[in-house]
């Protein structure tokens, strides 16, 4: 992801000051240090980084923020490994970071108080597919197209399917909850995992859920998945696979404005019709997709709408003819349906390569990610042109807008003096905008740092309190990824844990 | 710009501040629905206090397929409620109120159809061991804002807090649904061929299966089940024994009905859901998750006087 290092909000950068106040000496941690010599000798050498480069690299993800030096690196390969740092992490007092690709959008893999990170790296094995059970067994390092991809000769898939997928790991995917395309109907992640070998803060090993039905207890895998690498780390994951439909019909429909697209996909899902896929794309985001991959879509509408169903052939025959008769009631200028698979190919690469083709506008982007209700879709989509266009930021707009998660995407140079304060000022105003409309702050990319100043917008005191209890019944002293998703003053063991970094070891 | 001046979820209805002034802050208090599934989870304690959750749609959104409800409206109500806009929900029609549904967790017996309980529930409303309304999730389809206590609730059996109100998931009802039956089918192979069945039945001898969407579809999956067995149209599934054994789908393929007692069983094959007559052997938490369990009902209900008696250890 080309992007020039960004500075953050306020609120991160203090933490992150002091997270590095903490420390004191700019430069590597030695061999010397006992932590990164206890850690070697559990891993192996060659698997515990400390060098400067490594870890600058781990400041940041795909997101605008930075976060402070992280502590030693360290690549497991097995559970026991995992536990291995856990314990070692409790006996030195770090925190502990889970990293999967990187392609985070909230700033959750980056590191707070000098944790060590724990990569995913090297734990990317398909473990077992279970056809029995429709179930796959993998390490949470595997990247999410590559089970897909894998699943593909049985006639199966994994859902959830982020625009990332060829590059965002099933442990990051289980950790954000992440959603894609194809989640209208079939569910986003958290519908997707039966069970998770995890290793709790304490360095205890479990496993949440199960492949029976209904399995015992609290859903300690439904809390775990979503909740962003604060509870512990996933070491492997059950998920369900699902069938290949026999058959699948994508759609293109064009309209002047993105007003008319938005009532469209309201109109749709009041129909009752529920698709695999609808996604919209504003004029400017079109424009550049075609200048960068030629996917086929039309430059000169306001707004195109990618609709896709899939089932028996007669059904969605009868869906894809609904469709069309709904987008031409609202508006749509032209229904295309795509003839062959190359196109269907085509017209959904645009789509997914939607965010490279930015870096062919603008040096930078910040893509916000909020829900409203499928309804309040025009008007809002309305005020965020308008308050990009006051606060002098370009928008994009490209959104799954099946469920109402819009992407609005602001697009700028972050060397321009004051542009990057314009941005957050117009993100801040995007997301009141959202929550006011009766959304919600973040449909599948997570709170992370990004957004945990604006948790009140949602919930009160004691909606949060209750948040940091469940936190804490996993995790009493946050040593998991501190410093995420609550406030800070909603999670105080948090500030602990960033303060608790000694004095002598480089932060 | 019109910030809004209190959080989205902060709650205004009196109706529930009623009630978590009813639950107050001290004693053991329990919650009762219809008693469809009282003993779920282990006996109350004789000395809580039994109260009943608020009743009533809040809002419904068709168009957006969400469901607020308050919790003691009883499911076949709130089902009424949502056919008349052509929807339907992922709870268990069974005689109980929303709330027992969520709080017990079971999935309807088409759930393979109308989803699963678990990933239905989009926000919660609870009064806390504390006597606070407490909210978590939120009202739209899509959400990852914070940490998931929808989640935690569904199969609680209200001991983490006493469910009030929930928004729930909705979908559309489909244009046909028909229930079919074989004597020499073979499940298992069905399961390969059909698509999406909304359920499919084993007795270890006859095999039922529900298929629904558009009547076009039903048709040709019909036709296609006549290489599998001789299949006729039924009433509706069989008369189900009335213990739940959860076991995985794979144990259902070595099923011969020697693990009951009677030998009587009917098999939800596909998601592992079995009735019997004999209760299911007991399961166990493994240790870590055990504890887990343990700090988490601490966390959330330190004097233990929410529905005291029950735990989902055992259930
Ligand atoms: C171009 C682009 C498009 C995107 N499109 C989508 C999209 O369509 N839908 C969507 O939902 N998201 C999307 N994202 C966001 C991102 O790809 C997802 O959130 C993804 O799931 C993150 O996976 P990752 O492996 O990169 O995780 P990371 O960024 O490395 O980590 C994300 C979080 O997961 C935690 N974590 C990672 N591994 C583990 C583990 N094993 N155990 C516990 N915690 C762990 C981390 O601590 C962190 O909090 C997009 C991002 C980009 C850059």
């Amino acid at each position: 992801m080309a992007r020039s290092a960004l500075k953050s909000l306020q609120s991160l950068k203090d933490l992150a000051g002091r997270a590095s106040r903490s420390g004191g000496r700019p430069a590597d941690e030695t061999a010397s240090d006992p932590l990164i010599g206890e850690l070697r000798a559990a891993l192996s050498p060659d698997r515990v980084r400390s060098d400067g480069a490594q870890k600058a690299l781990m400041k940041k993800d795909a997101s605008v923020f930075e976060g402070g030096v992280s502590g030693p690196l360290c690549y497991p390969e097995s559970t026991a490994e995992v536990q291995a740092i856990m314990k070692l992490a409790e006996k030195y007092d770090r925190g502990v970071v889970p990293r999967g690709a990187g392609t985070g959008l909230a700033g959750g893999a980056i590191p707070l108080g000098a944790p060590i990170v724990i990569a995913a790296t090297k734990m990317n094995h398909i473990l077992e597919v279970d056809l029995d059970n429709r179930i796959a067994w993998v390490e949470p390092g595997v990247i999410n197209l590559d089970l897909t991809k894998h699943l593909a000769p049985m006639g199966f898939h994994f859902a959830p399917d982020p625009s990332s997928q060829q590059v965002c790991t099933i442990g990051g995917n289980v950790a954000n909850n992440s959603g894609g395309p194809h989640c209208l109907a079939y569910g986003v992640t958290n519908a997707h995992v039966v069970a998770l070998e995890v290793v709790l803060p304490s360095g205890e090993v479990t496993v949440l859920g199960g492949l029976d039905a209904e399995p015992l207890g609290y859903d300690l895998r439904g809390a775990f998945v979503g909740s962003e690498g604060t509870l512990g780390f996933t070491t492997k994951v059950a998920v369900t696979i699902t069938p290949n439909a026999p058959d699948v019909r994508t759609l293109l429909l064009s309209f002047d404005t993105v007003r008319d697209a938005a009532n469209t996909v309201s109109a749709i899902i009041a129909a009752g019709i529920v698709p695999a896929a609808l996604e919209v794309m504003d004029q400017r985001i079109t424009q550049a997709v075609e200048a960068y991959v030629g996917a086929g879509y039309p430059t000169d509408a306001g707004a195109v709408l990618l609709a896709e169903v899939d089932g028996l052939a007669d059904g969605i025959k009868i869906d894809a003819e609904r469709i069309g008769d709904i987008g031409r009631q609202h508006g749509a200028t032209n229904v295309r349906q795509a003839e062959t698979d190359h196109e269907r190919a085509l017209l959904w690469k645009g789509r997914k390569t939607a965010f490279g083709a930015i870096a062919q506008i603008a040096p930078d982007y910040y893509l916000h990610d909020t829900v409203v209700p499928r309804s309040k879709l025009a008007d809002v989509l309305e005020q965020i042109y308008e308050i990009a266009d006051r606060h002098d930021v370009l928008v994009m707009n490209v959104f799954h807008a099946g469920d109402g998660n819009l992407h609005p995407l602001l697009v700028f140079d972050g060397r321009e003096e004051g542009k990057l304060d314009a941005v957050h000022a117009a993100g801040a105003e995007i997301v009141t905008a959202s929550v006011a409309a009766g959304g919600v702050l973040s449909g599948e990319h997570g709170i992370g740092v990004e957004k945990q100043a604006y948790m009140d917008l949602m919930f009160t005191d004691d909606d949060m309190d209750h948040q940091a209890r469940l936190r804490r019944a996993f995790d009493p002293v946050c040593r998991a990824n501190p410093g995420k998703v609550l406030p800070m003053g909603h999670s105080c063991a948090d500030i602990a844990a960033l303060r608790s970094v000694p004095a002598d070891v480089w932060g | 710009m019109d910030a809004p001046k209190q959080p989205l979820l902060a709650v205004d209805d009196p109706v529930l501040h009623a009630f978590a002034e009813e639950v107050g802050a001290e004693g053991p208090v329990a919650i009762e629905g219809n008693r469809t599934r009282w003993h779920v989870g282990g006996d109350l304690a004789a000395d809580a206090r039994v109260i009943k959750a608020p009743t009533g749609m809040v809002a419904y959104a068709p168009e957006e397929m969400t469901a607020q409800v308050r919790v003691g409206t009883p499911v076949a109500e709130f089902h009424a409620a949502l056919a008349e806009k052509g929807q339907r929900s992922a709870l268990p029609e069974r005689g109980g109120t929303v709330g027992g549904a969520i709080a017990v967790g079971q999935n309807a017996l088409s759930m393979l159809g109308r989803g699963r309980v678990r990933t239905s529930v989009l926000q919660i409303r609870y009064i806390s061991s504390e006597g606070r309304i407490i909210s978590g999730g939120g009202p739209t389809v899509k959400n990852v804002t914070g940490f998931d206590l929808p989640r935690l609730m569904v199969g609680s059996l209200g001991t983490l807090g006493l469910l009030a109100e929930a928004v729930i998931r909705t979908n559309p009802i489909p244009e046909v649904s028909v229930w079919l039956r074989s004597d020499d089918a073979d499940p298992f192979g069905i399961a390969a061929t059909v698509l999406k069945p909304s359920a499919l039945l084993w007795d270890g001898t006859a095999t039922w299966v529900e298929l629904e969407g558009h009547g076009i579809d039903v048709a040709a999956e019909t036709a296609a089940l006549a290489a599998s067995g001789t299949f006729r149209e039924a009433e509706g599934p069989p008369a189900l024994p009335a213990q739940r054994w959860s076991l995985k789908p794979s144990e259902l393929l070595k099923l011969t009905g020697a693990e009951f007692e009677t030998g009587e069983f009917v098999a939800s094959v596909g998601t592992g859901t079995v009735w019997a007559a004999k209760p299911q052997p007991p399961r166990q938490l493994n240790r870590a998750a055990q504890l887990l369990t343990h700090r988490m009902k601490a966390e959330f209900d330190p004097p233990g006087r929410l529905n005291p008696g029950r735990t989902v250890e055992t259930a």
